[in-house]
């Protein structure tokens, strides 16, 4: 499929996605007016109807939908209940934080994972080690492996905050080395698992034999003839794992307490704030999405033969 | 090897979960009894593994907590199982708009961020599912039913992908010459040949949900307390990695060899 129709086809997705949403959000239990009753005991039944009545929770789901999308599409996205503030000034920082979480443990999982599958192709004897290793980390649950640094990193040794964000002129960096080294290590799993196959498959081909009968140093027949070949499985791999990813960081986020787009959508969720975890749902999704198409844009670049 | 080593990982766990009453009473303990004088009490004769934020015996609730696990774990990947192959062969046979519905929902549900779903499933109200509320053996079930929401995709690629090697073999078109009708050709002929890639994913998924359903809890959704789930247990022991940094150490040690096991049997079957 071409871009423009692949970019088509997300946005219809996305529309589809939003009155998904919009429905399991209407099926939560209680409303905000109900919320706002238990918050002030003199408010009545009778008051309770008449803000029903102003804010249209009287309506049926459907129509309420239509006129969400429609302010949506005039580019108003509403004020979140929980925060008091305009749904896109929540959005923008949490968005710009938790991009610097994803983009950070993508890019230590994949270099760590590619660096140790392609060692342990290149070294059989490394091979099992690096197989255990991808087993443990697929097997264990990310959150968990974030419990123990903290116990020991932040604890024990006292060197790294344990939760939390940068406030003031604090430095940045000590508040993210935790919650991306506990993302990058499950996700460094698959990587290492598929480099190892795939460099191994790259190895036997007999361009490789060409290539040191031509006298190519090992290092550079591994780096400039094999890993170009095994990347293209690599970059499928980066697609599906996407979702994934931001599921780990939705967690990853919660446990450390670190302001983001998953700890926002938990929370909305939580608090019946329809307006912020709508557009903050479809904005992960949306991500995600954009994702998948970069993965799959890249998958043809490196292999003509897919374009 | 893997296969056995995998096996054994499980059997420990499902002997740990059979005997989880009787070590309660061989212990003269109760999982459920609060003892505020003995929080986070250190490993001891009548506390093996030491207690929890409210005095509890952890290894007795570790042990109840592999029950909720593999409940949760077999009971999703079970009807994701049975979904998936439903829809694989459906798709496989039908073809057409049915396939092209089936396999983009499959795609979309693939390449969707499952957690943030997981949320709003996990906060929907479950009586408006026809569920009851609040108690651990309903909760159970509703967790298994939200996973496997998401679990039969997995599945369901692999059954359609066996089922049309399947449909376009010989000895189908020769069953259709004989005149055996298409549910009969599907039960008897095509089914059996989907039973092993099926295993596979099945014995996956049940890793998967353990893992799933252990950070559901983690974030307050799953198993809710006092029923001890691992999820749960860590939940309560993050709020105490000041005081008690080890009551964090065993639950997810048992979700890590618990899934291991499970990731062992699904490599050990697929040689």
């Amino acid at each position: 499929m071409s871009i423009p129709a692949r970019l088509l086809q997300m946005l219809l997705t996305l529309a589809a996605l939003s009155l998904v949403f919009y429905l399991l959000l209407g099926l939560m239990p209680g409303d905000p007016i109900d919320l706002a009753l238990t918050a002030d005991p003199r408010l009545t039944a009778a008051d309770a109807e008449r803000l029903r009545a102003l804010h249209g929770l009287d309506r049926p789901l459907w129509a309420r939908y239509l006129s969400w999308a429609g302010a949506v599409l005039r580019g108003d996205f509403g004020y979140s209940r929980l925060f008091a503030r305009p749904v896109l000034a929540l959005i923008g920082p949490a968005l710009l934080s938790s991009l610097a979480l994803l983009g950070l443990a993508l890019g230590l999982a994949v270099l760590a994972g590619v660096g140790l599958g392609v060692l342990a192709a290149l070294r059989p004897r490394l091979g099992p080690a690096v197989q255990g290793l991808a087993a443990l980390a697929q097997a264990m649950p990310g959150f968990w492996l974030g419990i123990l640094l903290i116990i020991l990193f932040a604890v024990t040794l006292g060197w790294l905050p344990a939760g939390g964000a940068a406030e003031g002129g604090e430095p940045r960096w000590p508040f993210l080395v935790l919650p991306v080294a506990t993302l990058a290590f499950g996700h460094m799993a698959a990587y290492a698992r598929h480099a190892l196959s795939a460099m191994r498959g790259a190895m036997a081909d007999p361009w490789i034999r060409t290539a040191r009968a031509r006298g190519a140093s090992e290092g550079r027949v591994a780096l400039r003839h094999a890993l170009p070949n095994a990347a293209v499985p690599l970059i499928t791999l980066l697609g599906l794992d996407a979702g994934s990813l931001v599921s780990g960081a939705v967690i990853t986020e919660t446990l450390f307490a670190r302001p983001g787009m998953g700890k926002l959508i938990f929370d909305a969720v939580m608090g019946n704030d329809y307006n912020l975890a709508l557009v903050a749902l479809l904005l992960v999704a949306g991500v995600t999405m954009l994702g998948n198409l970069a993965a799959d844009l890249g998958q043809r670049a490196l292999d003509p033969r897919l374009a | 090897m893997r296969l056995w080593l995998g096996l054994f990982l499980l059997g420990v766990v499902l002997v740990s979960a059979l005997l989880a009453d009787t070590a309660g009473s061989w212990l003269g303990l109760d999982p459920w009894a609060p003892d505020l004088f003995a929080r986070y009490a250190p490993p001891s004769a009548t506390h093996p593994l030491g207690t929890d934020d409210l005095g509890r015996d952890v290894a007795l609730r570790l042990l109840h907590g592999a029950r909720v696990s593999l409940a949760v774990g077999v009971g999703a990947a079970l009807m994701g199982a049975v979904l998936g192959t439903l829809a694989g062969m459906l798709a496989a046979w039908r073809g057409g708009l049915a396939d092209a519905v089936l396999m983009r929902l499959a795609d979309a549900l693939l390449a969707l961020p499952a957690l943030p779903l997981l949320i709003i499933l996990s906060a929907l109200d479950p009586a408006m599912l026809g569920l009851p509320r609040g108690e651990a053996a309903s909760d159970v079930l509703r967790v298994a039913l939200i996973l496997a929401i998401f679990g039969w995709v997995g599945v369901a690629r692999l059954a359609r992908a066996a089922a049309m090697s399947v449909l376009a073999m010989d000895f189908i078109r020769a069953a259709r010459a004989l005149g055996v009708p298409e549910g009969r050709l599907l039960l008897r002929h095509v089914l059996p040949a989907l039973l092993g890639p099926v295993a596979v994913a099945t014995a996956l998924a049940v890793g998967g949900a353990i893992l799933a359903e252990s950070a559901l809890s983690f974030l307050g959704l799953g198993i809710a307390p006092p029923a001890a789930s691992w999820g749960n247990m860590l939940a309560g022991a993050q709020e105490a990695v000041f005081q008690a940094p080890l009551v964090a150490l065993w639950p997810g040690l048992a979700i890590l060899l618990t899934v291991l096991g499970c990731n062992l049997v699904a490599d050990g079957l697929r040689r």
